[in-house]
C-alpha cells in the first residue's frame, strides 16, 4: 500500500492537471494572440509547481529554475513573441491542417499511449512529484501535435517552445531537476533559437510577404 | 591548458570576427584562427598520446583515444574548409550573392560552429553535450539561409524545425538518463550526468528506463546524423546553403552526431546488451539503402553528394552498430576517410557549379576542358568515394563488408546493393560533368584546389599504407567503444 499522498503531492497533481489542460487548450486555440497568453499561462504553471518542488523537498537550485522559468517563459520569451506578433501582422492562423475535433481526439489518444509508456518508469521514481512524469511526456506529444497540425511559423514556435516547457516539467517531477549548468545552457539555447527565429521570421516574409507556410513546400525530389 | 586552447581559439575568432568579418582581410583572419585550433588540438593529441586519457575541470572534461582524434579530424577540416572558402566565397562576393556583412555574419558563426562542436567532442557532462549540439544546430541555421533566397529561407527552417524537435527528443533521452543514475550516483554535484561515472555503472542501471532513453536519444541525434527516416533536412540544408557550410556539416557536424550516439550506446549495453547494436544496425541499413535509390531521383550536384552522405553515414552506423573491434575499427577509419573526401568533393562541387553559373547537374559539362584542376577534383573524389581500391574508403567498406559477411551475412546482400546502386547513380552522373563539351566561364578568382588535394592524398596515403602509429590509435579507440 501506498501512503496518501501529501498536500503538497496533492496541489502538485492539480497543478500537472492544470499543465495539460492548458496543452488543450493551445491545440483548439487559432487566434496566435490568445496562444502566446496560454503559452505565458503555462510558463506560470510550470514556475509555481518548480517552487512547490523547491520548498517540499528544500532543495536550494530549484528556487533559481523557478525564477528562471518566471523570467523566461513567462515575461521574456511572451513579450518577444507578441512584439513579433504585432509586428509582422500575423494574429490569425490558417486553418488548420486536421480540424479541431479531430485534433483533439487525436491529442486525447496520445495522452493515453503517454501515460502507457511512462507507467513503469514513474514506478521507480522517488521523487513526491513521480506521478507527473506521465502528464509531462503528454505535454511534450501534444506540443508535437500542435507543430504538425499548424501551418503558420509563429505557431510552429509556440509549439516548439510548449515542448520545451514539457521537457522541463518531466526535468523537475522525474529528477528534481538537472544541474544548474545544464540549466543555464539549455534556458540559453531557447532564448537564442527564439532571436534567430525572430530575425528568421523578417526574412521569411521578406522573401514570401506571408508567413504561412505552405510558400516553403517547394524543396521536393522531382 | 591545451583544451582551453582548443575551445577557446574557436571563440575569440568567433567573437574578433563578429567585429572585423567585413573587412577585407577577414578570411585569412578565419583561416588563421583555425590553423591555431588545430596546431592547439595537435598538441592536445600528443597529450593524449603520452599520457593516455584524461579528466579535468572537476571532470567536466574528459579526453580518451575516441574523441581526441575527432577532434584533430574536425581541426584539420574546419581549417581546409576555411581555405578553401577564401576564395570561395570572395569569387560569390564578385557575383553579388553576398554583401560583407552577410560574410561577417558567416565568419563569426564559423568559428562559433567549430567550438560548439569542439565543446560537444570535449564534454564529459551528457547534459552539456546536449547544450552543444543545440548550439552547433542554432549557429548553422543563419548559414544556410545566408544566400536569403526563397529556397534557402526553406532549407533553413526545415533544418531548424527538424532538428529542433530531433534535440528536443534527445534531451528527453539525457533526462531519462539522469533519472536512471541519480537513484546509484546521487544528486550531489553532477555526476549522474557524467560519462565516465555513467559508464562505471553501466551494469546496475535500470533497463527499462535506460532502453527508453536510449530510445530518445537515437532517434533525437539520430535526425542530426541523417538516418533515415528523419534525415529530411539534410539534402535540402546541404544544397541551399553556401559550399563550405555544407563541407562542414556533411564532413563534421554529422560525424560530431554519430559521436553523440555512440557514446550513448557503450553506456546503455551495460544493461541491455544486443539490442542498442541491433537498432543501430536496422537504422543504418535503412538509411543507406533509401539513400542510394534517392540517388537517381538528384538533379542537383550538392543535393546528390548530401544523399551521399546519407548512405555513408548509414554505413558507418551499421558497422558501429555490429561492434566489436574489428568493426569499431573500420567505422572509426569510414569516419575519418568519409569526412575527408567527402569535403574534398564539396569543395570541387562548388566551384564547378560556380563555373557553370548553376547547381543543376545538366547544366555543368566538360569540367575538365575549362579547369582540369576542377574537373579531376571532382573526379577523384568521386572514384574514391565510390570506394575503387586504392583510396581508404575501399580499405574501410572492404572491412565493413567481410565483417558483416562472418557475423551477420543476412545483412550483406543489403549492403552490397545499396553500394552498386550508389555507384551506378553517382558514376553515371558526375562522368558527363567532368568530360566532353564545354560553357563555363573561368572565375574571377582563382579557386582553392589545394584542400582538395591534400584531402584526396590523405585518403590515398590511408588506403595504400597505415602508419602503424595511427593504425594502434584506431584500435585503442575502437576497443574503448567494445
Amino acid at each position: 500500500m501506498t501512503p496518501p499522498p501529501t498536500l503538497g503531492a496533492q496541489l502538485l497533481n492539480g497543478l500537472a492537471a492544470g499543465l495539460l489542460l492548458i496543452s488543450f487548450a493551445m491545440l483548439s486555440q487559432r487566434r496566435t494572440r490568445r496562444l502566446i497568453g496560454l503559452f505565458a499561462w503555462q510558463g506560470a504553471i510550470l514556475c509555481a509547481s518548480t517552487g512547490l518542488v523547491a520548498y517540499t523537498a528544500g532543495l536550494r537550485h530549484l528556487w533559481f529554475s523557478a525564477a528562471l522559468t518566471l523570467l523566461l517563459k513567462v515575461l521574456v520569451l511572451p513579450w518577444i513573441l507578441l512584439g513579433l506578433v504585432r509586428r509582422l501582422e500575423a494574429q490569425w492562423d490558417t486553418e488548420p491542417l486536421i480540424n479541431i475535433p479531430t485534433t483533439m481526439l487525436l491529442g486525447v489518444g496520445l495522452v493515453i499511449f503517454a501515460f502507457g509508456l511512462a507507467q513503469p518508469i514513474s514506478v521507480l521514481a522517488t521523487t513526491i512529484t513521480r506521478n507527473t512524469l506521465g502528464i509531462a511526456l503528454a505535454v511534450i506529444f501534444l506540443a508535437f501535435l500542435m507543430m504538425i497540425t499548424r501551418r503558420k511559423a509563429v505557431t510552429q514556435v509556440i509549439g516548439f517552445l510548449a515542448m520545451e516547457n514539457g521537457l522541463f516539467f518531466a526535468a523537475t517531477s522525474a529528477t528534481y531537476g538537472m544541474p544548474m549548468v545544464v540549466e543555464l545552457g539549455i534556458a540559453l539555447d531557447v532564448l537564442v533559437g527564439v532571436l534567430i527565429l525572430g530575425i528568421f521570421f523578417f526574412q521569411i516574409r521578406e522573401q514570401f510577404e506571408s508567413l504561412d507556410l505552405h510558400h516553403l513546400e517547394t524543396l521536393k525530389e522531382d | 591548458m591545451e583544451l582551453l586552447l582548443v575551445l577557446g581559439i574557436p571563440l575569440l575568432g568567433a567573437l574578433l570576427l563578429a567585429l572585423v568579418g567585413h573587412r577585407r582581410q577577414a578570411p585569412e583572419v578565419n583561416v588563421l584562427m583555425s590553423l591555431s585550433t588545430l596546431v592547439a588540438a595537435a598538441f592536445l593529441v600528443v597529450r593524449v598520446i603520452r599520457h593516455g586519457p584524461m579528466l579535468v575541470w572537476q571532470e567536466q572534461f574528459f579526453i580518451d583515444p575516441f574523441n581526441v582524434f575527432l577532434v584533430a579530424l574536425t581541426a584539420l577540416v574546419g581549417l581546409t574548409t576555411a581555405l578553401f572558402s577564401r576564395p570561395y566565397m570572395r569569387i560569390e562576393e564578385h557575383k553579388g550573392r553576398l554583401t560583407p556583412r552577410r560574410l561577417r555574419l558567416y565568419h563569426s558563426m564559423y568559428q562559433l560552429f567549430m567550438a560548439a562542436m569542439l565543446l560537444a567532442l570535449l564534454t564529459n557532462n551528457m547534459g552539456l553535450l546536449w547544450v552543444a549540439m543545440e548550439a552547433a544546430t542554432l549557429s548553422t541555421v543563419l548559414l544556410v539561409s545566408l544566400y536569403r533566397t526563397r529556397a534557402s529561407l526553406e532549407a533553413a527552417w526545415k533544418y531548424f524545425i527538424l532538428c529542433g524537435v530531433g534535440i528536443a527528443q534527445a534531451l528527453f533521452g539525457t533526462i531519462l538518463l539522469y533519472f536512471a543514475a541519480e537513484g546509484l550516483l546521487g544528486t550531489e554535484g553532477m555526476a549522474a550526468l557524467l560519462w565516465t561515472h555513467l559508464n562505471s555503472i553501466k551494469g546496475q542501471l535500470e533497463p527499462r528506463v535506460i532502453g527508453l532513453a536510449f530510445v530518445f536519444l537515437l532517434v533525437g541525434y539520430g535526425t542530426k546524423v541523417g538516418l533515415a527516416p528523419l534525415h529530411n533536412w539534410l539534402p535540402d540544408a546541404h544544397a541551399e546553403g553556401p559550399t563550405p557550410v555544407s563541407a562542414v556539416l556533411s564532413g563534421l557536424l554529422l560525424n560530431v552526431a554519430l559521436y553523440a550516439v555512440i557514446r550513448c550506446k557503450v553506456l546503455v549495453e551495460g544493461s541491455i546488451h544486443l539490442v542498442p547494436g541491433r537498432m543501430l544496425m536496422i537504422f543504418g541499413l535503412l538509411s543507406a539503402l533509401l539513400a542510394a535509390f534517392f540517388l537517381w531521383r538528384q538533379k542537383d550536384i550538392k543535393r546528390l553528394f548530401a544523399y551521399s552522405s546519407i548512405e555513408h553515414m548509414g554505413i558507418i552506423t551499421f558497422a558501429f552498430g555490429m561492434g566489436g573491434p574489428v568493426a569499431n575499427f573500420a567505422a572509426l577509419l569510414h569516419m575519418t576517410v568519409h569526412s575527408l573526401t567527402k569535403s574534398a568533393i564539396f569543395f570541387a562541387a562548388g566551384h564547378a557549379s560556380q563555373t557553370a553559373g548553376t547547381q543543376r547537374m545538366d547544366g555543368i559539362r566538360g569540367l575538365v576542358g575549362l579547369s582540369p584542376t576542377i574537373g579531376w577534383g571532382l573526379m577523384l573524389g568521386t572514384l574514391a568515394i565510390l570506394g575503387i581500391p586504392p583510396f581508404g574508403v575501399f580499405a574501410s567498406e572492404f572491412l565493413i563488408l567481410t565483417t558483416a559477411m562472418r557475423d551477420h551475412p543476412w545483412a550483406t546482400p543489403v549492403l552490397l546493393t545499396a553500394l552498386a546502386v550508389a555507384f551506378a547513380a553517382i558514376f553515371g552522373r558526375v562522368q558527363p560533368m567532368v568530360f566532353g563539351e564545354t560553357h563555363g566561364r573561368p572565375l574571377p578568382h582563382s579557386p582553392a584546389l589545394l584542400p582538395v588535394f591534400a584531402h584526396l592524398v590523405m585518403v590515398l596515403i590511408l588506403g595504400l599504407y597505415m602508419p602503424p602509429a595511427l593504425a594502434e590509435w584506431y584500435r585503442l579507440a575502437a576497443r574503448l567503444i567494445g
